[in-house]
């Protein structure tokens, strides 16, 4: 999956010379975390987050609050250089992005100029997406050996019962490295005949699994 | 005169088959049907015909496309890969003959339900042929095709203007109505239900409370596989009575599904006939506390058809009409009836033994987080009650 499928392309942004209290007003309008700094050319040349506003916003506690820090420039305050992205990279790289650099949101740049941007909540969003649990579905975990093909051995008993699976996700089984487990989430509220043909091929499921008597 | 209330049925509900195979299966209605008539509770009196819904009234929550596809699918003229797109065709919900007219009498029958208690002539309605909580706008999905409970709350705002509150008891989320009615702060809905961690559909989280308008009117309670009796009835009580005290309905409408029994084959709550008792007498008094009475219930969900179903759904009307639940032993002669029919063996007595009942070994910790689900759910209801102090 490319950024360009999960990146926001209508960007909150501000020139350098704004002020800081424009800045604020952006951030609470919008209920965003982060606003690009961007010069007449649609360069991105800082990032300003709701924390870095609010460190130069005066305390709530002082007793003279000093208004004229909201009149001072956005750049004064601005983090640089800032990390960006492409919108041909991949999701599963600007994760590690995010993980890695521990930052909550990316600008997406193309020939240099600010085209979308990505932030740690659209990033989840996606995540969400390929666990399936936006569609209508029941859950099926299957422990199997780590071997090929064994996700057409398990998935040919899906297609034999004419059940469509929303998404597949493989788990390394912490026990015994020779195992995995498949998380199906299949399109259907009666997931028994599925269960019981699974069963009946010798595998064993983690979910539904341990019900106590009577239910099996 | 106003009659307490008024069983909505035809035997034509049992046109609604997929097939042979398929677990959901109207012939419930008639076992409940006799299960009380053969206890003296039903007599030919209380009995309205349902009438069948017009496509107007089922276009008030279907797309007009998926209705015409669900017609052609009735005479055999769907292309398979046409269906698709509308879930129609598949495991849950495959084609049948007459499909169109099968669903429409189910719709029409929630709709009979509704006039009957809004036009005064019952305080109470019964359609157990309804309660197809899953369908969507334009997809059948879950064993539904039209979503009777959905259009009946349509029709109920745009022809009465009244405020509903929906009560959804099914095991698996009410998702189709919560969905329908998502934005809209005049339709409140609540359902509890079993996690959908594994169950379909998935959904129905705590977070899920409604968007713009309707923010603060979705309530869920989605409670953790092998949940029992008293977690079970304690979440839905206090549930129940703070959405209706907050909410302040008109109406209110009932989803009696009857899937959260721990012989349901299709769903791994463990409740017990306890819960079918509570579910009806507590409905009935939040409806006379609230509504003047005004309460329509509808069936659902329930596939253990021979050992529970009839017990659990029979109760509703026992209380709706007589006030009360019955206990001690089932009428010998529905027994002996069935039991020819019945791959299992059918219970003697309204109750479900001690013995029978599951032992769950989690089960101080399933109720402590059943707990915490009804604290966070019941958040919005402390901050208006608050307000308006």
């Amino acid at each position: 999956m490319l950024v360009e499928e999960i990146m926001k392309t209508d960007v909150i942004r501000l020139s350098p010379d704004e002020t800081i209290g424009q800045a604020l007003h952006l951030l609470q309008e919008h209920r965003i975390r982060h606003i690009p700094i961007v010069d007449e050319e649609n360069h991105v040349i800082g990032i300003v987050s709701d924390r870095d506003v609010r460190d130069a916003s005066p305390s709530i506690l002082s007793e003279k609050s000093d208004r004229t820090a909201f009149e001072r420039k956005i750049s004064t305050i601005m983090s640089h250089p800032v990390l960006t992205v492409h919108p041909l990279d991949f999701v599963e790289e600007i994760a590690k992005v995010f993980y890695e650099r521990e930052i909550a949101c990316l600008p997406v740049i193309n020939n240099n100029k600010l085209v979308g941007i990505v932030t740690e909540k659209d990033m989840l969003y996606t995540f969400i997406q390929l666990t399936g649990t936006h569609v209508q579905s029941s859950l099926i975990e299957v422990k199997v050996p780590d071997i090929p093909g064994i996700i057409p051995e398990v998935t040919k008993t899906f297609a034999k019962r004419r059940v469509n699976i929303a998404s597949i996700l493989v788990y390394p089984y912490k026990k015994d490295a020779l195992y995995k487990i498949l998380v199906f989430r299949v399109q259907t509220m009666n997931p028994t005949p599925l269960i019981q043909d699974l069963r009946a091929a010798g595998y064993q499921l983690m979910w539904p699994n341990n019900i106590p008597e009577p239910k099996v | 005169m106003t009659k307490d209330a008024a069983f909505i049925y035809t035997d034509a509900y049992l046109s609604y088959r997929f097939n042979d195979k398929h677990p959901f299966n109207q012939q419930r209605v008639i076992l409940t049907k006799e299960l009380l008539e053969l206890s003296d509770r039903l007599s030919e009196s209380d009995i309205i015909v349902p009438r069948r819904a017009t496509d107007e009234e089922i276009a008030l929550i279907h797309d007009p496309i998926y209705i015409d596809a669900v017609k052609k699918a009735s005479i055999g003229k769907l292309e398979e890969n046409d269906g698709y797109e509308y879930g129609l065709g598949t495991e849950d919900t495959p084609i049948f003959k007459n499909m169109h007219d099968a669903s429409s009498l189910l719709v029409g029958g929630t709709l009979t339900a509704v006039e009957t208690v809004l036009n005064g002539k019952a305080n109470h309605a019964l359609n157990l042929g309804g309660g197809l909580h899953h369908g969507f706008k334009r997809k059948a999905s879950g064993f539904c095709i039209y979503n009777d409970g959905a259009i009946a709350i349509a029709y109920i705002r745009k022809k009465y203007n009244l405020r509903v509150l929906y009560v959804d008891t099914d095991a698996h989320h009410g998702d189709g109505v919560q969905w329908a009615f998502y934005d809209d702060p005049n339709v409140c809905t609540l359902s509890i239900h079993e996690t959908g961690r594994y169950l379909f559909p998935g959904t129905g989280n705590v977070n899920e409370r409604g968007i713009k308008d309707g923010h603060g009117y979705s309530f869920n309670l989605p409670i953790d596989a092998f949940t029992q009796d008293e977690s079970f009835i304690e979440l839905y009580e206090s549930a129940f009575k703070k959405v209706a005290e907050y909410f302040k309905p008109d109406i209110i409408i009932t989803q009696n599904g009857a899937d959260a029994h721990f012989l349901d084959p299709l769903t791994h709550l463990c409740g017990s006939m306890k819960i079918y008792e509570s579910i009806p007498q507590i409905a009935h008094e939040i409806a006379h506390k609230h509504c003047n009475g005004r309460w329509v219930a509808l069936g659902g969900g329930g596939y253990d058809m021979w050992r529970v179903v009839p017990r659990a759904w029979a109760q509703i009307w026992n209380v709706m009409k007589h006030n009360n639940v019955l206990s001690g032993e089932l009428p010998i002669k529905w027994v002996n009836k069935w039991q020819g029919q019945s791959p299992v063996s059918l219970p003697k007595n309204w109750y479900d033994q001690k013995e029978s009942l599951p032992d769950i070994p989690r089960k101080a910790e399933i109720e402590e987080k059943n707990k915490k689900v009804l604290e966070n759910a019941m958040k919005y209801t402390q901050i208006k009650a608050f307000k308006s102090e």
